[in-house]
């Protein structure tokens, strides 16, 4: 199924960026096949609200799931809207997209219950 | 852990920025040497660079919000446009609709209106954001241009900046300069803070305005801590804000005497506690600060 | 005529001159509070309120039973306000501008408009008789702006022959916003390099509204000479000093007025207000 992960790069190496509103940029990945794409994310500059569009964004690349560090409320209510499932990456360790599918296809990471932060403007 | 402290106010004028100036000098002393990143996200009135005297390393201009432009050759002069704008922004003079650039709030609302599609709309340069290297640390800071909407933007951009630079070097401590009021230039400096300082003064409309901030931070979840600044001035009020603090969960951390001090080292281009750290304003920032670093180092 | 009162700077001592001029005004006097996300004026100046108005934005509501999600309203809002996900049109309040965008180019007629309140506007008389109004912004919410936009708007209860407006600090749009349509600018600053440096940015404003502007140097005496030194440049006039005194800076904790503490004040304010008037009315002569 497609999965998204916010990075700070360009490509599945690239090292992952636990921000979602604000990520620099969102990896669509293929999580049964591994095939992958990067997409520059159009939200990093907006005023408010990038919660919003990049959801908006996510739900357009075609994807059932993102994995972040913390969502916060209106990317909650956006990303729930769309029925894309919120997963979490949480803890401070360096790692990479590719280390955070892995995790994902082994079923270590947890799902978002809700906003996981206050938002940031 | 990296953390984040913010000192606001409320009120304007109570002394934010000599205490953050004075903040940074004296981690600058202390444990926390070189593991302070600074920022001023009162970018409407950007001021600690005067006591910090930061060399600029960088220059940014800042893309504000956009503004509606008519093009006169094809507008057919209908009115159109001004009957959908809400912010009185077009007007008619001389036969011609004009956008008035500092009414205008970039909704757009003209362009979708126009029959003959003459409006478009342009990014406006609101500002200048910069990158420095003070004598107490890194300085993130930025000027808007003045009328310029304080959407926030420019405040989140400065703060994640920031953010970034002390993820990236591996420093404990964002240090953040905070505007008064209540509103998004304020919630956005405030997001994502560990720890805010609320410099308070013990009048009545510092009171007032206290205690607005206070709900917003609470609004926000962001935990407090309250200080009192030229505490001599009114020490009954001084005593009045700790007792209300205490049955409010919120801890005060200190009362710093009115001392001409601080105006002095203002002139001088300096923090008050590197000016003459034995003035009485200075031994009482400097107890504060104690404190504070304690609170920050608690664990969660 | 109106006079705003305005600073760059926060605590330099708007709400002081302000309340002191509306003060010494007369009978025909109308102070408005405009730094609607922490109003101090009513402090001092002790209106009995009673007269009060509910204000905000006109927030957007889908009618789902009409909703297709086609997402034109989200492609037309510029705030990323309104937003189609999935089979939901979600709104956020904190992002609306209230344009009306949405509401009218939606090809369903889906959306209407509601008030969606983010402040109060208050009014009513002084213990001086004076007419006085303000409004408070909620905590919580963001924009200053359309709070102050309704609060010019509200009709006074008198028709006055004077309004003293009492603006926000800072050089940004709640500023613009209240300093827009003003006869006069009054600057009030602390000669410190913290109150030039803002003054500077209010001057801006002043310059591009095209509004006539006069300084008021309060706290004279606690800094240096700078800020005398750029007015001169500038060709701003300062129309009064108040030294730095320790019993009106002790009054004004107490919520005594400055007119309470020292009334020996009284004559320079009027002599304020008088030199005021008297560019208002040159700049305005045929």
């Amino acid at each position: 199924m497609k999965l998204v992960i916010s990075i700070a790069g360009d490509n599945l190496q690239s090292p992952f960026d636990a921000r979602f509103g604000r990520a620099a940029a969102f990896c669509l990945v293929d999580s049964d096949t591994g095939a992958w794409t990067a997409h520059a994310n159009p939200a990093l500059e907006a005023a408010g609200g990038a919660g919003v569009q990049a959801a908006q964004f996510v739900a357009g690349l075609g994807a059932r799931a993102v994995v972040s560090g913390a969502y916060g409320p209106k990317a909650y209510a956006s990303l729930s809207a769309a029925g894309i499932a919120m997963h979490l990456a949480p803890g401070n360790a360096p790692r990479t997209a590719a280390d955070v599918l892995a995790q994902f296809q082994a079923g270590e990471l947890s799902q978002a219950q809700a906003a996981t932060q206050e938002g940031r403007h | 852990m990296m953390k984040q402290l913010i000192v606001l106010s409320g009120k304007g004028g109570t002394g934010k920025t000599s205490v953050t100036a004075a903040f940074a000098h004296l981690a600058a002393g202390g444990r926390l040497a070189g593991q302070v990143v600074i920022a001023d996200a009162d970018v409407d009135a950007a001021n600690l660079e005067l006591v910090l005297q930061p060399q600029v390393l960088e220059t940014q201009p800042f893309q504000g919000g956009q503004v509606a432009v008519i093009d006169q050759d094809t507008c057919l002069v209908c009115g159109g446009c001004a009957d959908v704008c809400r912010f009185d922004a077009i007007i008619e003079r001389d036969g011609q609709y004009l956008v008035d650039p500092i009414a205008c709030d970039g909704c757009a609302a003209c362009v979708y209106q126009c029959p003959t599609e003459s409006i478009h709309m342009e990014p406006q340069v609101a500002g200048k954001s910069y990158v420095s290297e003070s004598r107490y640390g890194p300085l993130y800071h930025a000027n808007l241009d003045p009328g310029q909407e304080n959407s926030g933007k420019l405040v989140t951009l400065v703060k994640q900046r920031a953010r970034l630079r002390a993820l990236d070097d591996d420093r404990q401590l964002v240090l953040v300069d905070g505007p008064p009021g209540i509103g998004c230039p304020v919630i956005a400096a405030a997001s994502g803070a560990d720890l805010a300082l609320i410099v308070a003064e013990p009048t009545a409309a510092g009171v007032h305005d206290m205690q607005r901030v206070l709900g917003t931070l609470r609004h926000f979840g962001v935990p407090a801590l309250v200080c009192i600044n030229k505490a001599d001035i009114y020490p009954e009020g001084a005593a009045a804000i700790e007792t209300s603090c205490r049955a409010d969960g919120v801890a005060t951390v200190g009362r710093i005497p009115f001392d001409a001090t601080v105006a002095t080292a203002m002139v001088a281009g300096e923090a008050v506690t590197a000016f003459r750290p034995e003035a009485p304003a200075s031994l009482a920032i400097a107890a504060v600060w104690e404190r504070v670093l304690a609170s920050l180092e608690a664990p969660t | 005529m109106r006079i705003v009162v305005a600073s760059g700077k926060g605590g330099t001592g708007k709400t002081t001159v302000a309340t002191s001029l509306a003060l010494v005004g007369g009978e025909s006097v109308r102070c408005l509070d405009c730094d609607v996300e922490a109003p101090n004026a009513a402090l001092f100046l002790h209106p009995v309120l009673d007269r009060r108005q509910e204000v905000g934005i006109p927030l957007p509501r889908v009618d789902t039973a009409l909703c297709t999600h086609c997402g034109k309203c989200a492609e037309v809002c510029q705030y990323h306000a309104i937003a189609v996900l999935g089979q939901t049109t979600l709104v956020f309040p904190e992002l609306c501008h209230g344009c009306g965008s949405c509401t009218r180019l939606c090809p369903e007629g889906a959306i209407t408009e509601h008030l969606h309140v983010t402040g109060v506007l208050e009014g009513g008389i002084t213990a001086d008789g004076l007419e006085f109004a303000r409004g408070l912004m909620h905590v919580g919410e963001p924009m200053a702006v359309p709070v102050i936009r309704e609060l010019k708007r509200w009709p006074p209860l008198r028709r006055p022959a004077l309004e003293i407006w009492d603006a926000p600090p800072g050089a940004s749009c709640p500023v613009v916003e209240t300093l827009r349509g003003a006869d006069f600018a009054l600057l009030v600053t602390e000669p410190t390099p913290f109150g030039l440096h803002d003054l500077k940015q209010v001057v801006g404003i002043a310059r591009e509204l095209k509004i006539p502007a006069g300084v008021v140097v309060n706290r004279d005496g606690i800094g240096d000479q700078a800020v005398d030194a750029y007015c001169a440049d500038q060709g701003l006039p300062i129309l009064l000093r108040i030294p730095m005194e320790r019993r009106i800076a002790e009054g004004l904790a107490r919520g005594r007025s400055l007119l309470e503490t020292a009334p020996d004040y009284r004559p320079a304010f009027q002599a304020l207000l008088a030199a005021i008037q008297d560019r208002v009315n040159a700049e305005y002569a045929p």
